[in-house]
């Protein structure tokens, strides 16, 4: 998983859903320590205080918290997790029939579809 | 308080006005993206906060105080064209930006020499254009300074080395210190910068943070560049 932004969104708020996708995914795992601001930012190659405006807003949405004397740690709460990973499915499946809907077909058609599309390979070990 | 602060700063060269009352202030912790198309100021403005040319009319004050010996103490200026002795070698720049800065940290400037390979036996003049480019990057950077003024840091040199370049800047973030970035080049700083001024025809047309931009415009810094500054 690499980081990547695109030039439509304000990039706290890529660096949030692409934290929040790491989490559900379990690339980083419940009570897992989280690297320092300057590290995550080096390694996204992105601006400290960006940085650290997404992780502040996923302390609030619960899904990190911080323990003052040493660092950040992904909640331990795996119901918040799982209830986050309930809403990216529910955005995702709603981006996709609603562009089934632009080219013609009805839910239960794209269900459909989807049933009958062979399994897609694991793109990586989490899953 | 301001690291950086112009008021009604004018700067006229003969006929020719080169900024004409620009206002804006730059507190500490910032990554500031100084944009603006060839001829619209950017060079003048750095020249101006380093002490190098004087304001025509105007204030322009670092950490309080008027650009002078005490404010170069703490201003480490990247300039666009080199001003090193060629002749010499890199580990006499190294000493000499030793003997001539007490903010300058030795250490950190050889751990970024052996990073990128370069050999400090090597005399500048034998060096490449793109790493004569990034051993200036490294003394500059590797002073403790309160604020940074780069003028066209990423302009000469590979992708790859400018992938350094950036990196350095993230890595060497210091919540007192602000850095100022001037590039035509936005799209490649665009995700290290806090906040954006937009210079043309020596005024600023704009000053806000990256992300509200993206958010109120819904597009890239880059983008909107190029919007504003179509030809």
């Amino acid at each position: 998983m690499s980081w990547e932004f695109s030039p439509d969104k304000p990039i706290y708020l890529q660096l949030q859903e692409q934290v929040k996708l790491r989490i559900v995914s379990g690339k980083y795992l419940p009570g897992e320590k989280l690297a320092s601001v300057r590290d995550l930012s080096i390694e996204a190659a992105v601006n400290p205080n960006t940085m650290q405006r997404a992780l502040a807003e996923l302390e609030r949405d619960g899904l990190v918290y911080t323990e003052r004397t040493s660092g950040r740690f992904v909640t331990n709460d795996t119901e918040v997790i799982s209830k986050m990973k309930n809403d990216i499915a529910i955005e995702l499946v709603d981006v996709f029939l609603s562009k089934m809907n632009e080219i013609g077909y009805s839910k239960s058609e794209a269900a459909d579809i989807v049933r009958n599309s062979k399994e897609v390979e694991s793109t990586d070990g989490n899953s | 308080m301001a690291i950086l602060k112009c008021r009604d700063l004018v700067k006229s060269y003969g006929r020719k006005t080169a900024l004409r009352d620009v206002n804006f202030a730059i507190e500490p912790g910032r990554i500031v993206g100084l944009l603006g198309p060839n001829g619209s100021g950017k060079t003048t403005l750095i020249k101006i906060a380093t002490g190098l040319l004087t304001a025509t009319s105007g204030s322009i004050k670092i950490d309080d105080m008027s650009p002078g010996k005490e404010t170069k103490a703490i201003v480490s200026y990247l300039p666009e064209a080199t001003y090193l002795n060629d002749w010499m070698k890199v580990s006499q720049l190294v000493n000499f930006f030793d003997d001539f800065y007490a903010d300058f940290d030795r250490e950190k400037a050889n751990e970024m020499l052996r990073n990128l390979n370069i050999d400090d036996k090597e005399s500048l003049k034998s060096l490449s254009k793109g790493t004569k480019e990034k051993v200036q990057l490294i003394l500059v950077m590797a002073r403790n300074a309160k604020l940074y003024l780069l003028d066209e840091p990423i302009g000469g040199v590979d992708p790859a080395s400018r992938d350094y370049i950036l990196n350095t800047i993230i890595k060497n973030y210091n919540p007192e210190a602000s850095v100022v970035i001037s590039t035509h080049l936005i799209s490649d700083i665009e995700q290290v910068l806090d906040d954006v001024v937009f210079l043309k025809d020596g005024q600023i047309v704009l000053s806000t943070t990256v992300d509200d931009l993206r958010e109120t415009h819904g597009m890239s810094v880059d983008g909107y560049f190029r919007e504003v500054f179509k030809c």
